[in-house]
């Protein structure tokens, strides 16, 4: 019989920390896809960030760097400045990236940096139990805002795709979804061609996930991915929203 | 290596750091601008891409000693530089090098503080550096030149000794040593026998075993079998590495113990003293961590009376207190910085007077 389906091979065969539902898995798998359709792994090295996310040297079969909070890219700029030839991507969730990393991956888009940033935007952190994060949504209830977020207290939700395909060091801005088969096959090419924009040396390329997280959101997962319809896509669209690299 | 001058050159503190460096085989440097520390930068942004190394001027401190974690771990040479309030910044990058095993160098050209403070000299970081200054319990390598010369040599041995014992390597220096020039011979590169890096990531071909450079330790176990592991490091380190420099001491009565500005002020101090019949020694510490104890213990059997003198209120006597002889006397005059405040000669002989009296 032909197999037809099977774990990438970027991938290890273990089981994950995630919860039930939660998009890390989906997403993982997409990149590892992509690394694995590129023939790129024996050149890859992953930045992972701190938060669910920093397992990533436990799931993925690649060689990787351990950021502090925040600081993957420029922990990815060091790495891809001292190794030219070498694919590197970051793996960074929304409290990691556009609270405490804000910085650095504004500076590290700016400068162009030849690197690939897997951002998954899932509206709190989850690792340390649902907190209030900078892509919370307006009026969306959190351990750290329990009356729902007020922008006038806390600002609006940053838009990081939007946000960074203002600047001229991207060559690629993108935001995808993995809640449904029509949005994991689009997000499955908009990965690969984050990774081609970097095989290409076009410069810096971004794709945000929005994904869901059950646990924190206190949802059944299939509630949750309905959130992700229903909630955020109309706050946060899909789409390409810099592409000057041409792909 | 190529072409090499081994004719003087006349330099500041500051570009002999740089100027090592880059023979010490840097190719990556990650900083922000800070006085007393800019000429290192400065050099490096004009001289760094001549030799097909990288420079970046970073959007911040914690952006640049991140940028020389990840270049180290793909194991490059990297290298950052900076003064206090930079420093402090860096504390989380040094930390997570620490805990990953990481080697690099960190140059901190002291200047005074708490907060922004001033740009005088200081050696009021000297804590902070040798106790690791960021959170977790590590240590680091942290290397004190006096001279120019010694900040030349000294940031070149930084690059060997981080690379031996895979840890990050601090060069310490107050901001006269960064910012006075003198002659230095720039000596090539010494041949150092350095052990090879199996741990960096590169890429690993299928089959190969996965790297991973980490600071999390989640097992049962695993973190406190990582903590004895340094504990025995830093043991290593103190056995193999202290270096220090002594100046008339075989029969000295007194011994002046400093670092940095303050122990070539104490030398024409002692001169002074000696010509006035005070059998005066020097001991200079050379590396503040490894701190060289033996020095002080082997010295204070016969000589019983030291005197610690820092560009602060106190912080190396600790160090020198903890290593002296049980009976030896450890007294101290600290000049903390402002402006004018680097001791004179004749007030250090003044010091050196009273206290050579009270042990006679």
């Amino acid at each position: 019989m032909k197999q037809v389906f099977s774990r990438p091979e970027s991938l290890k065969d273990v089981q994950t920390h995630f919860c039930p539902g939660c998009h890390h898995g989906s997403v993982h798998r997409l990149v590892a896809e992509a690394i694995d359709e590129f023939g790129i792994a024996s050149q890859t090295i992953g930045v992972a960030s701190v938060g669910c996310s920093v397992f990533l040297y436990g799931y993925f079969d690649v060689d990787v760097i351990e950021a502090p909070h925040g600081r993957a890219p420029a922990v990815a700029t060091g790495a891809k400045r001292a190794r030219p030839d070498r694919i590197v991507f970051t793996y960074q969730g929304d409290g990691d990236l556009a609270a405490i990393g804000m910085s650095e991956i504004i500076h590290s888009a700016n400068r162009g940096e030849d690197i690939t940033v897997i951002f998954v935007n899932n509206t709190t952190y989850g690792m340390t139990g649902g907190q209030m994060a900078p892509t919370t949504m307006p009026g969306q209830k959190t351990s750290t805002s329990p009356y729902g977020r007020d922008i006038n207290n806390d600002g609006a939700p940053f838009k990081m795709a939007e946000l960074l395909s203002q600047l001229e060091g991207v060559a690629f801005s993108a935001r995808v979804a993995v809640n449904s088969p029509k949005n994991v096959i689009q997000a499955k090419k908009m990965i690969k061609n984050a990774f081609r924009c970097q095989i290409e040396k076009k410069g810096f390329s971004f794709i945000e996930v929005l994904a869901s997280c059950p646990t924190n959101w206190g949802m059944q997962p299939l509630e949750a991915n309905k959130r992700v319809s229903d909630e955020m896509i109309p706050y946060f669209p899909l789409g390409v929203y810099r592409n000057t690299a041409n792909l | 290596m190529n072409n090499h001058k081994t004719e003087k050159v006349f330099l500041k503190g500051n570009e002999a750091v740089a100027m090592a460096a880059i023979e010490a085989g840097c190719r990556c440097y990650f900083g922000y601008p800070i006085t007393p520390q800019s000429d290192i930068p400065e050099y490096l942004s004009r001289e760094l891409p001549k030799v097909g190394g990288t420079f970046i001027q970073a959007e911040s401190e914690i952006g640049s000693i991140n940028m020389v974690l990840g270049a180290a771990a793909t194991g490059a040479r990297a290298m950052t530089s900076s003064s206090g309030p930079g420093i402090s910044l860096k504390q989380e990058g040094i930390s997570y090098m620490a805990g990953s095993e990481l080697p690099g160098v960190i140059v901190d050209i002291m200047r005074a503080g708490p907060g922004l403070g001033g740009i005088d000299a200081s050696q009021a970081d000297y804590f902070q550096a040798t106790r690791g200054g960021g959170h977790g319990g590590y240590r680091i390598i942290v290397l004190a030149p006096a001279s120019v010369q010694e900040m030349y040599d000294l940031t070149m041995l930084a690059f060997d000794l981080a690379d031996m014992y895979r840890m990050p390597a601090m060069v310490l220096a107050d901001s006269v040593i960064g910012q006075m020039k003198e002659s230095v011979t720039p000596n090539p590169r010494p041949k150092t026998e350095l052990p090879p890096k199996p741990w960096v990531v590169r890429g690993k071909a299928a089959g190969e075993p996965q790297n991973v450079v980490k600071s999390l330790y989640l097992g049962d176990g695993e973190m406190e079998a990582f903590h004895w592991k340094m504990h025995a490091r830093y043991q290593e380190l103190a056995d193999k590495e202290c270096r220090w420099e002594e100046f008339m001491t075989d029969d000295a009565e007194l011994i002046v113990t400093a670092f940095g500005s303050p122990a070539r002020i104490a030398k024409t101090a002692i001169s002074m003293a000696r010509e006035a019949g005070m059998k005066v020694g020097l001991l200079r510490p050379i590396t503040l961590f490894p701190f060289p104890k033996k020095a002080y213990a082997t010295l204070s059997e016969s000589c019983k009376r030291f005197l610690s003198i820092e560009l602060s209120t106190g912080q190396m006597i600790d160090d020198v207190r903890l290593s002296v002889a049980r009976d030896a006397e450890v007294a101290f005059y600290g000049r903390p910085p402002g402006a004018g405040s680097l001791p004179t000669p004749e007030e250090l002989f003044v010091q050196i007077r009273k206290n050579y009296q009270a042990a006679a």
